[in-house]
């Protein structure tokens, strides 16, 4: 019954959306202020019922309903609860539920935010958001209803992905789908500007904390996926340019472009129609990452459907959305006049090489995520495209765009008063430079140019970032939490350098043939092998190495790693041993059994490793303290009006 | 200058910035791709002598051999028509077996021997690179009906 109940909400929900976008939309446009007042009710409607088809799909894995297909394919009765909860979304037609769910959760925070915005603005919000739903909901149901029963019922399931099983894959879904779905909020807010007509500055300050939250969750998810991959694939890698980490990437950077683009349409009034074509894209790119991944046109680590139907279904949604979007932005260009000016050393010059830098970016990822596609499609001979193409590609306008933030920081809005500030530039970059110096030759005792340049730039734009708040609390002058936020979030990007480059520098890794007794040096470690144990877990049984591990005669630590062999699916993950000491961390991952007593084993020594996933999460809560700021809370109900968007944000920080 | 001019010289500046990015992107593009080859192709010569390029095939049963307790480890990949021995010295992916899809980076080496430096089989049973169940699938188009040569 349950499941049948379940999709039965799922079609209502389909309902509600149509008549969200309908009353929203054309409410707004024929002035039909009755029509508006139905939209929030459909919100909440639409919520209700996403919420019990969720709760339906839950209940029908916790509780081992196999009659149900895709309960039968991606849960087994050994699969201990936490991973059954999980298992919703560990295969396609769950995540796009979960996809729907937080689409709908974002409406309706919207919903409660809008009641401060001009009724028929909020209104064409919501519409615009009830047609994005509204083509999800429609898709779920005509081609990947979770909901199918499978009959006879199959006597036990097939289990979960063993490599899903895993507790940061619990959570690295639902944050990064809630950055994902978030910037359909922007694309809502800009469609609904254009609609409107009303393309002055207040849509910008509107848009700007569902912009910001929605990035916070992105970046989080992000880091999240590199960190899982690092020690759940078992093989220490934690960025592989692999078409889905692209997919995800390329809306982060857009979705950067358009915080910044953002922040200059609110203050200034320019860059409108620059600002946006970015929510316009940014979107786009969560869509076309959607298509990516969920289209079967590529494959990758991540993408478990391949179903010509559902490819041509999202293409068509992807068609209407920016084929849309985009002509409603040419009918409405024409009123898209800025005539303030500025000069070329003020902020806003700053901000436009920050935008234009991170578009060229997100287009070399662009480039190099298609070029096999489009290399097939043209029945060119089968290309890849990877790490070679996209390490020295990536950094052409990214190592530019990090030497602007430090001086772009000082400028101010409209003139460029540059010259006062050089003070505090070059002095930050002297430190920079000195500490750059000290930690490659003082700490690693070698250097290549990329190095310093990287070592440079990230305690730069630290010291650089910290310049002004120090000065102003040194004055007693307060600072915004705007401003606060922003500091944060620069400084995570600083630390997020210094953390790249030294783990692109002076990563060690040996894949070694040890027997028991036998011992390997690298990065300044020593390993001794101590042979493998059998072992049993709930689910699987694999083997389990023990490697000693010492610095300098000193003991650091027993890493066990494992192999382990699922029985369901008769799948052998590598389970890795990870130890951070000291900032380093020391991977080990158990390979083959080679015969006469021996086992590969790679080892693999990351400093700072840890240091990478930090700074996403600084920059994250950067953002969340950006969106706490009083700016976005008018005077009139400020308590209840923000705190979604903010709570959010901190959630998705934490 | 002119607002006009300003206007003017920023449009040029944005349009000479992504046509230089576009340039440098599409000669990255070209020096670093790896392109795709199947036994036969290789055997055939079609595959660059001098470059690094992707293999894909099935791991023939019965042709992974190693020395024991040595890292170094030999097979031969099929496409049911051609075989082409391979050697790799590290640790193997978990999904590695013998009778399944798999593909290798590398370069042919001395007497004909493919050396590959990195070996992928994906996470998935039942995974086949794409361009291998071409590759296959056109072979088996060809080859109809006749012994497949090597099983």
């Amino acid at each position: 019954m349950l499941p049948e109940l379940g999709q039965f909400a799922l079609i209502l929900a389909l309902l509600l959306a149509a008549l969200q976008a309908f009353f929203g939309i054309a409410g707004a446009h024929l002035r039909r202020d009755r029509w508006l007042a139905a939209v929030a009710p459909a919100v909440a409607g639409q919520f209700v019922m996403v919420a019990t088809a969720i709760a339906c799909l839950v209940t029908a894995f916790v509780s081992h309903d196999f009659s149900v297909r895709y309960v039968a394919e991606n849960s087994n009765s050994a699969l201990p609860l936490f991973y059954r909860v999980t298992a919703l979304w560990g295969a396609h037609e769950g995540s796009l539920l979960l996809w729907i769910f937080l689409l709908a959760s974002w409406t309706l925070a919207v919903a409660v935010g809008a009641a401060r915005l001009p009724p028929r603005f909020g209104a064409r919000v919501l519409g615009v958001l009830g047609v994005v739903s509204f083509g999800f909901l429609l898709f779920t149901l005509a081609t990947s209803n979770p909901f199918l029963r499978l009959i006879p019922a199959a006597p036990d399931g097939r289990d979960l992905n063993p490599i899903l099983q895993d507790p940061a894959l619990a959570i690295h879904p639902p944050i990064l789908y809630t950055g994902y779905v978030g910037f359909a909020v922007a694309f809502a807010f800009a469609c609904a500007a254009m609609l409107e007509g009303r393309l002055d500055q207040a849509w910008a300050r509107w848009t700007r904390p569902w912009t910001t939250s929605a990035w916070a969750f992105l970046t989080v998810g992000i880091a999240l996926g590199s960190w899982w991959a690092y020690y759940e694939l078992g093989w220490g890698g934690f960025w592989f340019w692999d078409p889905v980490e692209n997919a995800s990437f390329m809306p982060w950077l857009v979705g950067t472009a358009l915080v910044h683009s953002l922040a200059v349409t609110d203050k200034r009034g320019l860059f409108k129609s620059w600002t946006l074509l970015l929510a316009i894209l940014a979107f786009s790119l969560s869509l076309l990452g959607t298509f990516l991944v969920r289209s079967g046109v590529l494959v990758s680590v991540h993408s478990f459907a391949a179903d010509p139907t559902r490819g041509i279904f999202i293409l068509m949604f992807l068609i209407i959305m920016i084929g849309g979007s985009l002509t409603l932005y040419a009918w409405r260009a024409p009123l898209l006049r800025s005539s303030a000016g500025f000069e070329l050393t003020a902020r806003e010059s700053f901000l436009l090489f920050n935008n234009i830098l991170l578009v060229i970016a997100a287009a070399i990822v662009f480039g190099g995520t298609m070029a096999p596609l489009i290399a097939d499609a043209l029945g060119l001979p089968t290309l890849s495209v990877g790490l070679p193409y996209f390490n020295p590609t990536f950094l052409l306008p990214i190592l530019p765009l990090l030497a602007l933030l430090p001086v772009g920081l000082h400028a101010k809005w409209k003139k460029g008063r540059l010259e006062q500030e050089q003070r505090g530039i070059l002095v930050t970059l002297a430190v920079a430079l000195v500490l750059a110096l000290a930690v490659a030759f003082g700490v690693f005792a070698r250097a290549a140019i990329l190095t310093l340049v990287g070592l440079t730039l990230g305690p730069w734009i630290i010291l650089s970032s910290l310049l002004d708040p120090i000065d102003r609390w040194r004055r007693k002058l307060s600072v915004s939490r705007a401003v606060l936020g922003m500091t944060i979030a620069h400084i995570g990007i600083g630390l997020f350098v210094i953390g790249i480059t030294v783990v692109q520098s002076f990563t060690q890794e040996h894949d070694v043939a040890l027997g028991r007794g036998d011992t390997a040096n690298v990065g300044g470690y020593e390993f001794r092998f101590e042979g493998v144990n059998g072992m049993e877990g709930p689910n699987y049984d694999g083997v389990r190495g023990s490697v000693v591990v010492t610095r300098h005669a000193a003991p650091v630590a027993t890493l066990q790693p494992e192999k382990r062999r699922y029985w369901v699916q008769g799948t052998v993950t590598t389970e890795a041993a990870i130890k951070m000491n000291r900032g380093t961390n020391v991977l080990i991952a158990l390979g083959d059994d080679l015969g006469a007593g021996r086992w590969s084993v790679r080892i693999q020594v990351r400093p700072l490793i840890s240091l990478v996933w930090l700074a996403a999460l600084i920059m994250a809560i950067g953002g969340a303290v950006a969106v706490s700021d009083r700016r976005y809370q008018p005077a009139t109900r400020s308590a209840t009006d923000a705190a979604p968007a903010g709570a959010a944000a901190k959630e998705g920080a934490g | 200058m002119t607002p006009r001019r300003r206007r003017l010289a920023l449009v040029v500046g944005v349009l000479a910035g992504v046509a230089i990015a576009g340039g440098l992107t599409l000669r990255a593009l070209r020096a670093n791709v790896m392109f795709f080859f199947d036994p036969s192709q290789v055997v055939s010569g079609e595959a660059p002598q001098d470059q690094r390029f992707r293999l894909g095939g099935m791991v023939e049963k019965g042709s992974v051999q190693r020395a024991p307790g040595s890292l170094e480890v030999n097979f031969v990949v099929t496409d049911f028509r051609h075989e082409l021995p391979v050697r790799y010295t590290g640790v193997l992916p978990d999904l590695f077996r013998e009778g399944q899809g798999v593909i290798a980076h590398g370069r042919i080496g001395a007497n004909g021997v493919f050396v590959a430096d990195e070996v992928l089989a994906k996470h998935d049973e039942k995974y086949m690179p794409p361009e291998v169940a071409r590759a296959l699938k056109k072979e088996a188009a060809t080859a109809a009906g006749s012994p497949r040569a090597g099983s």
